[in-house]
């Protein structure tokens, strides 16, 4: 009566690794710089999404797997606050948040 | 019972997905942002079906509650060049494509297809799961260094961000302290009366943006 029994581990996988490849698409590919941390959000729920899985199906009784999460969403907004603060420097210095357009260090 | 787990599972999992790609698709830069806090909202969702609900209160606090408002602020503070008519992705945009769809592969076919996951299949409900108490518990025991460390970093990045916020407002590539600055702004301020005009650097720095204070 739970979702060990109900859905198979592969296919949350599946899910996950969905995510992940979502977002790696989104960074690549994104002009503006907070649309490149948008997919980096989105690649850390998805290694989020993948640890509770793991842990609830394969080892319930352990705390790791939650715990590890947990320090993956500290680093997350960490990273959050310092990249936006980063953005909005570049913004004000340049008057742009396009990344091909901050290209100073370009040969 | 499990058919009714498998539903929400795929509907969860098919409108995160959808979420994800409304946020690296869509053209304008807010819908993105309001995409990804959907999408965090559903994959806090999965979390409590797998029965995680710490992780699934902290994901709705943190992400949504956070990270999104930050995002948001952001994109309110870059406003002017992030709208509809201005081209969103770069021109060589399917490299990135054919990037995620070959890492996509590589990263399913070894798990699921060649793989045999050894996933107990009468778990032991005797010790029941590892719930808040003994995630508290472990965080003040076993994982207490990196517990401290993570509250340090968690500081660093909150000086960070505000001095690297900081720096153009004080116009010096070093942040100044709080004396140096109403020195400065002592001296900017009679030299402005003096001269009433703006110095060569800074007009030169930001251009049309207006940075007296």
């Amino acid at each position: 009566m739970n979702m060990v029994e109900a859905v198979p581990l592969p296919w949350v996988l599946v899910v996950a690794a969905g995510l992940f490849c979502i977002g790696l698409f989104g960074s690549l590919s994104r002009r503006n710089t907070v649309g490149i941390l948008l997919g980096v959000e989105l690649m850390l729920n998805a290694v989020n999404l993948n640890l509770i899985a793991f842990w609830r199906y394969l080892e319930p009784n352990l705390v790791a797997g939650q715990v590890f999460a947990l320090f993956i969403i500290t680093v997350a907004a960490a990273e959050a606050a310092v990249g936006l603060a980063m953005i909005i420097a570049i913004y004000r210095s340049r008057l742009t948040v396009n990344a091909d357009e901050v290209d100073t260090l370009k040969g | 019972m499990n058919i009714l787990i498998l539903v929400i599972f795929f509907g969860l999992s098919a409108f995160t997905l959808a979420a994800g790609v409304m946020v690296v698709t869509v053209k304008n830069i807010i819908h993105a942002a309001l995409w990804l806090i959907a999408s965090f909202f559903s994959v806090a969702a999965l979390y409590l079906l797998m029965e995680a609900e710490f992780i699934a209160i902290v994901q709705v606090l943190v992400y949504v509650g956070a990270i999104s408002i930050l995002v948001l602020f952001a994109i309110m503070l870059t406003r002017h060049v992030t709208g509809e008519g201005v081209r969103q992705l770069y021109q060589r945009w399917w490299v990135a494509l054919i990037v995620a769809a070959a890492l996509f592969g590589v990263l399913i076919v070894p798990t699921v297809f060649n793989f045999q996951w050894s996933v107990p299949t009468a778990p032991d409900q005797s010790a029941g799961l590892s719930s808040a108490v003994q995630i508290g518990t472990a965080f003040m025991r076993e994982y207490l260094l990196p517990f401290e460390i993570a509250s340090v970093l968690l500081l660093v990045a909150l000086i960070g961000a505000i001095v690297i916020a900081f720096e153009e407002r004080a116009s010096r590539r070093r942040v100044l302290t709080l004396a140096e600055e109403v020195e400065l702004r002592r001296q900017r301020g009679e030299s402005l009366r003096l001269a009433a005009t703006p110095t060569a650097p800074e007009a030169q720095n930001t251009g049309s943006a207006p940075s007296q204070p």
